[in-house]
């Protein structure tokens, strides 16, 4: 979410809570041993260990669905800041959530091409027909509906995401159908649940020059330090 | 004409359904460019890149070779590139990082040499999944070729590159707002002087930071010199360009064509490319580069697809994204929906951009649903005038970055050509289109 108020609902109505449902969260959960060792492969791509923030929130994302408190600790130990940098920069984005979200995340772009091919009255026909504003999450947690902005697909307007995986443009007969592949699992294959961004993973570490990245990190912990030292406050977060 | 003989210079391989494999890239002529680059020095490459005078495909059309001269007196240490395609209805680099990665990054490669980079970071906005799996893919497959990590071809030359999913923002387009998300941080773009990328960059570093279309033209460029690549197009804008076409036309798409040989009607109404505005209607206004420029009218369509030319009408080529809007459109929907956009975009740490846009986007709202009042109009052009004194085109910035004046633009825009449309709005209580 960005950090200037959500002007993009509809007026809700009186009576009707913004969140029809919240589904029940998952546990709580920190990040499991393997997420964690993928984790530190991440890590180990960058220069400096805070680079890897975003991604690991994705890696999080993967394990969980959202971003939960134990998680956000866990990357601010893996990338030496505080949760609460972590939090922080997470609310920022769009993509990361840090409160439950459907299995399904249904995104439907009202932005200016896909507003002037009935973007909109998509919109409203995905609320009334899902029982949700926008922003909600059905009963059963399958289904989160967004308002998306432009998501890069406009010569297939109104443009519609699941997941983050492009479905085509979609009319009110077929949306109503492609809920109901989702609720059934019918498109599991191609669209996973919420949270896997990319499956493919990167197969190969740093081979350019791994001592120049070695001394670079060295150098810039050690003048992360003296800054430290200079400012002569205990160093947030865990380091790594 | 609409369609010149120009050479398909990065949408050559897309046809082909297997057109992201590694097969189909070397079966096509795929990372030949690198070869011959990486038999030239350096500075022979960065030579043709200056001599094709590519100019950066990202919005501001800065000349990549330009950009490349000021970092070679300095060494570079990171070369970043933006794939956080975001401009509303802007779908190019969406198209290049599905269907042809290894052209990207053989485009990357060769920057990479010529800057004598050893890290490079290909940002992609992380909404693009697939395209995030596919150019993973593509970089797992040219480090097995041996065309990237250490040594790459037995060139003595070592180059890592690590892509990175972007988690939705808007702003993280702005090239130092994506060097703070890149860093782990919120994107708040930095303040020019002295944060330009070239000096003050990544982790402080000299950074260079080039589009992914502008990378993606690398590999022909180097094949082919720079002099047959600016041999194409017209004054400054050389080359071909993709042009992204969305809107109230019958066939939307994204097209390359050679600079300033084609026009907006050419591009909207040839058969061949936008195919005209469906059920018979008229063309009301179109937007010609991204919803930060202002719009243009039925007057200006015969105007060509160059960037010099659409500057000196008062807009810009920007992204090269073309929205088109028949006579059936609400003018005031349309630049409500564009203001609410940046609304909610805007990063807010400038009080013009946060402020003003919210104040914009709730008028803009009354208008639209009947509650408008008449000095509404003037209310408007003043907070407009207060986020881009003067309402020049370029305009007039108060804020770091230049999301906050490309907030008036479709305002602007709408009340100087359909001032009579915001009246009815007001006068009757409601859209006359609803």
């Amino acid at each position: 979410m960005s950090p200037t108020p959500d002007g993009t609902s509809p007026p809700v109505p009186v009576g009707t809570p913004r969140r029809a449902v919240t589904p029940a969260p998952p546990r709580p959960a920190h990040l499991t041993a393997d997420t964690m060792e993928r984790a530190r492969q991440v890590v180990g791509l960058y220069p400096e260990p805070r680079s890897a923030l975003i991604p690991l929130c994705h890696l999080a994302q993967e394990q969980d669905g959202w971003l939960t408190p134990e998680a956000m600790r866990d990357i601010a130990d893996l990338v030496g800041v505080t949760p609460t940098e972590v939090y922080g920069t997470a609310t920022f984005y769009d993509m990361l959530h840090t409160e439950p979200v459907g299995t399904h995340l249904v995104a439907v772009c009202t932005n200016i091409a896909c507003l002037l091919n009935g973007a909109a009255e998509l919109l409203e026909h995905a609320e009334s027909s899902l029982g949700i504003n926008a922003g909600g999450t059905t009963a059963d947690g399958a289904i989160t509906l967004e308002e998306a902005e432009c998501l890069a697909d406009c010569d297939r307007p109104p443009c519609v995401q699941v997941n983050h995986r492009f479905v085509g443009a979609q009319t009110p007969e077929s949306f109503d159908a492609l809920v109901a592949d989702l609720r059934s699992g019918a498109r599991s294959d191609d669209i996973p649940d919420h949270g896997t961004l990319i499956r493919v993973r990167r197969t190969t570490g740093l081979e350019a020059d791994p001592d120049r990245v070695a001394a670079e990190r060295a150098a810039m912990a050690e003048a992360q330090a003296e800054r430290a030292a200079a400012a002569g406050a205990d160093s947030p977060g865990g380091g790594s | 004409m609409a369609v010149t003989e120009a050479p398909r210079i990065i949408t050559g391989r897309i046809d082909h359904a297997d057109s992201h494999t590694l097969e189909r890239y070397l079966a096509t002529g795929g990372y030949e460019g690198l070869r011959k680059a990486l038999a030239m020095t350096p500075e022979a490459v960065a030579h043709e890149v200056d001599t094709a005078s590519l100019l950066g495909r990202g919005g501001a059309g800065f000349p990549a070779g330009r950009k490349w001269a000021m970092l070679r007196k300095n060494p570079v240490t990171y070369l970043v590139v933006n794939g956080d395609e975001s401009e509303p209805a802007t779908f190019k680099d969406h198209l290049l990082v599905e269907r042809d990665p290894h052209q990207l990054i053989e485009g990357v490669l060769i920057a990479a040499y010529a800057l004598q980079v050893t890290r490079v970071f290909i940002f992609i906005r992380g909404e693009f999944a697939l395209g995030l799996e596919r150019v993973q893919a593509a970089l797992n497959d040219a480090y097995a070729h041996g065309a990237v990590g250490a040594d790459i071809f037995g060139s003595g030359f070592s180059v890592d590159v690590v892509v990175h999913p972007g988690a939705g923002a808007y702003i993280c387009g702005e090239e130092t707002a994506l060097l703070e998300s890149l860093e782990g941080k919120r994107g708040f773009p930095r303040i020019k002087p002295p944060f330009f990328p070239a000096a003050i960059g990544l982790y402080g570093e000299p950074t260079v930071v080039n589009n992914v279309e502008t990378m993606s033209n690398l590999p022909w460029i180097v094949l082919n010199g720079g002099a047959a690549f600016a041999a194409l197009g017209e004054g400054r804008s050389t080359g071909t360009r993709l042009f992204a076409l969305a809107g109230h036309v019958k066939n939307p798409g994204v097209f390359e064509l050679e600079m300033v040989k084609t026009t907006f009607n050419d591009l909207i109404n040839a058969p061949v490319l936008g195919g005209g505005i469906p059920h018979g209607r008229a063309l009301k206004a179109f937007i010609p580069g991204g919803v930060s420029a202002p719009w243009f009218g039925p007057d200006q369509i015969d105007l060509p697809l160059g960037q010099d030319e659409v500057a000196a009408a008062g807009s810009m080529l920007g992204s090269g994204s073309i929205v088109v809007m028949d006579d059936h459109t609400c003018a005031v929907r349309a630049a409500w929906r564009i203001t609410k956009f940046f609304f909610r975009e805007s990063c807010g740490q400038c009080t013009p951009c946060r402020e003003g846009s919210g104040w914009l986007e709730r008028i803009m709202e009354r208008i639209e649903t009947g509650h408008g009042r008449e000095q509404d109009l003037d209310l408007l052009l003043d907070a407009c005038d207060n986020i881009a004194p003067g309402l020049t085109w370029p305009p007039q910035q108060t804020t770091i970055c230049v999301l906050g004046p490309s907030i008036p633009s479709s305002i602007g825009s709408a009340i100087e050509m359909f001032r009579d449309e915001f009246l009815v709005h007001i006068k009757e209580g409601g859209c006359p289109y609803a």
